[in-house]
């Protein structure tokens, strides 16, 4: 079968036979984005997180059928290099990563908290950030997504009262 | 003697081999359908209903706790997963972050329409079939509805009736079913209304 995607903003066709394949395998190895990483294959660790209408979806669990239609968002999509998404920024200003593996997937889970929540407490980061870092950068990951908020209110527009 | 009471041993073992070679690869329903001939002690609807809403496939979702349980074992739920404000989890990691609209095959995550928490006042864990019934038609604890509406969600709603087909955990393993066959607690659901929805005393 052939579904239309929307990743990153731009149009995608893809021809599939298992409509139940999970999105994380056409997003990695059809559509050749390879930020979205495989941990445990069973929603468990969060390390292929991604968003789909803005939020937070664990895609080795979510069959490719149900994304048609929809916007998807990877960590290629969040932000590049010129122009860094404040969690991006956040995650490079304190040097969080250990070994990388699990990070697109914590950035993708902060950046939709941030999104529902822009200034998270201590505690709103516990409930919401429950990814597997093998590395345990946790502390690390805690201070960067303090200050992708602090960024990310630097940077809004301030809107009229 | 001995050796005849072998003999017996072996050729008993041997009957029943035969019995369930001869079931074996049989699709029928897994579940017996049970006539009231079948016991002197006949099964009202109400412990047949009771049987399935105290199943772990259902109870698992109605915690006293906030937080859901899993598996057979009913254990809380991995990873701090709570009701959060809205029966659904937390403001960005949502039931939906990983429960879709139907089961996951793939990676062993069970899912159905409206998947969720009941709301909190409906707690079922730690209460006794007596107390479940009550509690069942308590408009202050079943969220307003008449009995009769009750009634249709405990025999209609999809993520009820997903009890029958709880899909496969993450080892490819399925889950158990209730007890009784949905057509069974159907029937059985729809008779204990119709008579009048009695809660025995026991
Ligand atoms: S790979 Fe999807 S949650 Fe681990
Ligand atoms: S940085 Fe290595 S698993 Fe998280």
């Amino acid at each position: 079968m052939t579904l239309s995607l929307n990743v990153n903003g731009a149009a995608q066709t893809v021809a599939i036979t298992d409509e139940n394949t999970p999105l994380l395998w056409v997003i990695r190895d059809l559509l050749e984005l390879k930020g979205t990483k495989f941990g445990c294959g069973k929603a468990a660790c969060g390390a292929c997180t991604l968003h789909i209408d803005g939020e937070a979806v664990r895609s080795c669990s979510y069959p490719v059928k149900l994304a048609a239609g929809k916007n998807i968002t990877t960590i290629e999509g969040l932000g590049n290099e010129e122009n860094p998404h404040p969690v991006q920024q956040a995650w490079i200003d304190e040097i969080v990563p250990q070994c990388g593996y699990c990070q697109p997937g914590f950035m993708m889970a902060t950046a939709a908290l941030l999104n529902k929540i822009p200034d998270p407490t201590d505690a709103d980061i516990d409930r919401n950030i429950i990814n597997v870092c093998r590395c345990g950068t946790y502390y690390r990951m805690r201070k960067a997504i303090h200050r992708a908020a602090a960024i990310q209110k630097e940077t809004t527009p301030k809107t009229e009262e | 003697m001995r050796k005849k009471q072998t003999w017996y041993a072996l050729l008993f073992a041997s009957v029943i081999g035969l019995f369930a070679v001869a079931n074996y690869g049989n699709d029928a329903s897994e579940y017996i359908t049970v006539t009231p001939t079948d016991f002197a002690n006949e099964e009202t609807p109400f412990d047949t209903m009771m049987r399935v809403l105290t199943h772990e496939r259902c109870v698992n979702c109605h915690p006293n706790d906030h937080i859901p349980k899993q598996g057979d074992d009913s254990h809380p739920h991995y990873f701090g997963m709570a009701r959060g404000t809205s029966n659904m989890g937390f403001e960005a990691t949502r039931c939906t972050s990983c429960h879709q609209s139907e089961n996951n095959a793939y990676s062993g995550v069970p899912g159905a329409p409206e998947w969720s928490l009941a709301p909190a006042q409906m707690y079922w864990e730690g209460l006794n079939r007596i107390e479940i019934a009550k509690s069942m038609l308590d408009p202050e604890r079943n969220g307003g509805r008449t009995p009769e509406e009750t009634m249709h969600h405990l025999t209609e709603h999809e993520l009820v009736l997903w009890a029958w087909d709880p899909g496969v955990d993450a080892s490819g393993i399925p889950r158990e079913k209730p007890p009784v066959s949905k057509e069974d607690y159907i029937k059985a659901v729809k008779q204990w209304f119709a008579d009048g929805h009695i809660i025995p005393s026991e």
